[in-house]
């Protein structure tokens, strides 16, 4: 009968819990929050964007209380997201606003402001660097130093500049279609489940919400043929925005009065994906139409692949899954699959031996038919 | 023929796009065969109408595009009319346009009323389930909950229609395309349907399995005096089977009356090119 | 920075929630009402949506029996069971009697509830259709319009491939002769427990984020063919050995060394207190 034994399971349990404490000190290590925050920051960006709760020092904690294990990791934050009362919307965010520390086009080499490759592996050589076995503080310290005064040589006290969006420069050229801005309310898929059909609103949260590995693969999907968007990347942005929310209880007040609760860094993606519409006179027409991705955090290969998948939902087409918003927004929380998958390991006996009943009732049927 | 027609169409429409005023008028000099040059909008049924009376076989002949399939769908509920209206004589439903009845009534005509064929088997069968599954959705969605019973009656149409009894638990997907074919046929007979839809059910079939195909409806239609109606490219196929015909281009109806007749003398231009081509 | 837990986790807006989608999936039962699931401390497809019934119902006062496969010390009942607690302080009971809401997966108990007991099941799957159809839109309309005969062609087609309904656990219901339902993954002997149940019975799903429900005295009717009769799990001829009852749901046990094959009640606290009025009977005659 193993561990569903009838008598047992608190006991059980409680060893379970011990172990797993055990497990995480008996190498008498202590890792501290700061030193996740400060050196394992995209992990933390991760865990926040699949959490969908902007806390840095708690997704540290939770990475820390998970001994590194993602899915758990933004298992506990979203868990305690359930226990917060959510009280305010934040003001709409303008990206346009953002401080932006990288922001690169694919489409133009010269984008207004120019391209800004900031902090990225990009370039990178994926060369292991045994340097960093051996790291000296002191060492860290003086390169610290060189470069801050490098900086200062090179960038002598600019303003603060803030870069026009790429799609403003092409809705100008007429290359894009200006919509009306619409202001009607977002659903909030955790306070209401969503529905299908969906609207944007719903799939841009569930997509921004998405494990990171999933909504990659997906994406990815799409581009190599499983689908049908293949896009160009207009801007990739990362940065820091203002968030601001008005006055509880005056709702008329001005956009001016609004309190400024602080900045949460960003990855901002829109996608130009070409599509065939027709024009007044019935004939096609080339357009782009753009692809959002935006996630918490500095998380730029989620966020390119948000972009693809939404363009993809955009358009529903039966013949490829990416394209279907059932089989898309179903399967990508972190916390629905890695929860489903894991409950099989639960005894499952009672389910087996009615299936057992059903497999034993068939075959002596069988046989009494036979003889 | 004083007979009430059994299926009454009238002026049942169909387009795609807006239309605009260049293209309300049939004979626009903007419309190019059914497409209007000006807005884009296909008309793909325009201002059809005609009677089934039971027991009857009618045709309907013309080419692809002309909007014989697209019609059929629209009496079939596959997909929706632009406007019309269809009345079956059917107590319960006297005196109503069935196109405009709700989607669970819809369903209920499907099921006690109409048989269908589709061109592709794929669209009337379900490819994974038993042929015999097949053939019993339509007597469980109608409320049968005797499996004997229902066992029985697949076996008479599975016979009906030739397919060997030993077969019957296997699925269509194994079946060539004249047995899925067949299937097909039994499934829409199975709740006596009134009745009957063919959609160019022998297109794409070798001409000895049509020509088995093409007997076999004519014996269920001696033998069960169903009416039908029966979509075909195929002048061959409607001079075999219909009674009357319509002959339909560009989605309007250029011509109608007993098929012998229009065999013998057909009116209209294209027509007589489709009867020639025959001979 | 050190958060309190909120009395049963959740703040009172999420319990107002989540009780009203409950209500309304008593109004029509057997349908399956959406909410907005929320996030637990216990895994997705772990009983989140039982949890999150039970802890939105839970008063001070109430006492609380949690199973899991039968058994209230099954490893995951006792860590529902101590979840609920550590939030709440309510009392637990492992007596089927003595429990005003009691928390299962796969299982109802062998003692029939009470008008004043609500029993909770934990749904992995709530869609009876979904074989029938992968996508939601589909299977919503299914029911909304009645149209139900999927779900018995797909009994049929078992009953062509292997001579009999070959349905093991959920075998599906109809609800007040309106909605098909899935019983959740009860085996089939515990279905007839659900027809006119005197006590409420909530099903939850947290991870497809549905709650349905079948009020007191409710008919349910397991899906069958006039002649190929809706039928349970036989144990004919097998007692427990334990309590020797026969008209329960059994374990097969088998014995790693000799290979015998042996049963025993599924259901421990019921074994258990067969065994103890046993031992009263046999207390009490002894001292005639």
């Amino acid at each position: 009968m193993g561990y569903v034994a009838v008598k047992g399971g608190t006991e059980a349990i409680e060893a379970s819990l011990d172990r797993l404490k055990y497990d995480r000190l008996k190498e008498a290590e202590v890792v501290e929050i700061n030193t996740v925050l400060a050196t394992m920051r995209h992990l933390v960006d991760q865990v926040m964007s699949e959490a969908s709760l902007y806390a840095p020092f708690l997704a540290a904690l939770a990475i820390k209380q998970a001994r590194g294990s993602m899915e758990e990791a933004v298992f506990l934050l979203r868990a305690h997201r359930s226990t917060l009362p959510r009280h305010y919307y934040s003001e709409t965010v303008d990206t346009e606003d953002m401080f932006v520390e990288r922001r690169v086009s694919a489409s133009f080499k010269d984008i207004p402001g120019g391209q800004l490759l900031g902090s990225t592996n990009d370039y990178a050589h994926r060369l292991l660097d045994f340097d960093l076995v051996k790291e000296s503080k002191e060492e860290n310290q003086n390169w610290l130093r060189t470069y801050h005064e490098r900086m200062k040589a090179d960038h002598p006290d600019k303003d603060l500049q803030f870069f026009p969006k790429v799609v403003d420069y092409l809705r100008a050229e007429g290359l894009f279609e200006r919509y009306p801005l619409d202001d009607t309310p977002p659903n909030d898929i955790t306070k209401e489940s969503i529905q299908f059909p969906t609207g944007r609103s719903e799939r841009l949260q569930v997509l921004t919400r998405g494990q990171t590995g999933a909504v990659t693969s997906l994406g990815y999907a799409s581009l190599r043929g499983y689908g049908q968007v293949h896009p160009t990347i207009g801007e990739v942005r990362v940065g820091s925005v203002p968030i601001h929310v008005q006055h509880p209880y005056e709702e008329d007040s001005e956009q001016d009065d609004s309190f400024y609760i602080g900045d949460v860094q960003l990855t901002e993606v829109e996608s130009f994906v070409p599509v065939t519409v027709k024009n007044n006179n019935q004939k096609e027409e080339l357009e782009f139409e753009i692809g959002y991705g935006i996630s918490f955090g500095q998380n730029e290969t989620k966020a390119i692949a948000m972009s693809i998948l939404d363009q993809c939902l955009q358009k529903p087409h039966g013949e490829f899954p990416t394209h279907d918003e059932e089989f898309v927004l179903l399967h990508i929380d972190s916390v629905e699959s890695t929860g489903f998958i894991s409950h099989l390991k639960l005894p499952h006996y009672v389910t087996f031996q009615s299936e057992l009943d059903s497999v034993r009732q068939v075959k002596k049927g069988g046989e009494s038919n036979d003889s | 023929m004083y007979e009430k027609p059994i299926l009454q169409v009238k002026h049942l429409q169909k387009q795609f796009g807006e239309g605009c005023p260049h293209c309300f008028d049939k004979e626009s000099v903007y419309l190019e065969k059914n497409y209007c040059t000006v807005c884009g909008t296909v008309h793909a049924v325009r201002d059809v109408s005609f009677d089934l009376y039971p027991g009857e076989v009618l045709g309907i002949v013309g080419e692809s595009g002309s909007g014989k399939s697209t019609m059929l769908q629209g009496l079939y509920f596959d997909s929706s009319m632009t406007s019309g209206a269809v009345y079956i004589n059917q107590s319960e439903l006297t005196g109503q346009n069935v196109l405009s009845l709700s989607s669970q009534q819809k369903r209920y005509i499907r099921n006690y009323i109409y048989g269908m064929v589709y061109q592709n088997p794929v669209d009337g069968l379900k490819m994974k389930f038993s042929s015999i599954g097949n053939i019993a959705e339509k007597m469980i969605a109608a409320g049968n909950r005797n499996v004997s019973n229902i066992e029985k009656r697949s076996k008479e149409l599975l016979e009906n229609v030739h397919i060997p009894l030993r077969r019957m638990k296997e699925e269509p997907q194994y079946f060539s395309g004249g047995m899925q074919q067949r299937v097909q046929i039994a499934k829409a007979l199975s709740n006596n349907p009134p009745i009957l839809f063919l959609d160019e059910v022998t297109t794409g079939l070798d001409l000895s399995v049509q020509a088995s195909v093409l007997d076999l409806i004519k014996q269920i239609q001696r033998e069960l005096h169903i009416s039908m109606v029966v979509v075909s490219h195929d002048l061959a196929v409607i001079r075999m089977l219909a009674d009357r015909s319509i002959v339909m281009l560009n989605g309007e109806v250029i011509e109608n009356g007993l098929t012998d007749q229009i065999l013998e003398d057909p009116q209209h231009e294209y027509t007589q090119q489709l009867v020639y081509s025959l001979l | 920075m050190i958060a309190k837990p909120h009395f049963a986790f959740f703040d009172e807006g999420s319990k107002k929630e989540i009780r009203r989608a409950t209500l309304k999936a008593v109004a029509i039962p057997g349908y399956q009402v959406p909410f907005a699931s929320r996030e637990m401390p216990i895994a997705r497809g772990w009983g989140t949506g039982g949890l999150q019934l039970t802890l939105s119902l839970i008063g001070r006062n109430d006492v609380l029996k949690v199973i899991d496969q039968g058994a209230d010390e099954s490893v995951n009942a006792v860590s529902i069971k101590k979840l609920v607690q550590h939030t709440t302080g309510v009392s637990v009971t492992e007596k089927t009697q003595e429990a005003d809401i009691i928390q299962s997966r796969h299982r109802i108990p062998e003692k029939a509830l009470k008008e004043d007991q609500i029993l909770v099941l934990q749904v992995p799957n709530p869609e009876p259709l979904r074989k029938v159809d992968a996508r939601e839109y589909m299977t919503k309309r299914m029911h909304a319009e009645d149209d139900y005969s999927g779900a018995w062609l797909l009994l049929f087609e078992q009953i062509m491939k292997f001579g009999r309904m070959s349905t093991g656990a959920s075998h599906p219901v109809y609800v007040n002769g309106r909605y098909v339902m899935t019983p959740s993954p009860i085996p089939r002997f515990d279905n007839p427990k659900m027809h006119q149940s005197k006590g409420l019975i909530l099903l939850g799903a947290g991870r497809e984020k549905k709650i349905f429900a079948v009020p007191p005295y409710t008919s349910v009717e397991s899906l069958a063919f006039d002649d190929y009769p809706f039928t349970v799990e036989s144990f004919e001829g097998k007692a427990c050995k334990l309590c020797g009852s026969t008209d329960v749901f059994l374990d097969e046990i088998i014995d790693p060394d000799t290979g015998e094959r042996t049963h025993q009640c599924n259901d421990t606290s019921y074994c258990m207190e067969q065994l103890n009025s046993e031992e009263k009977v046999e207390v009490e005659n002894s001292y005639v």
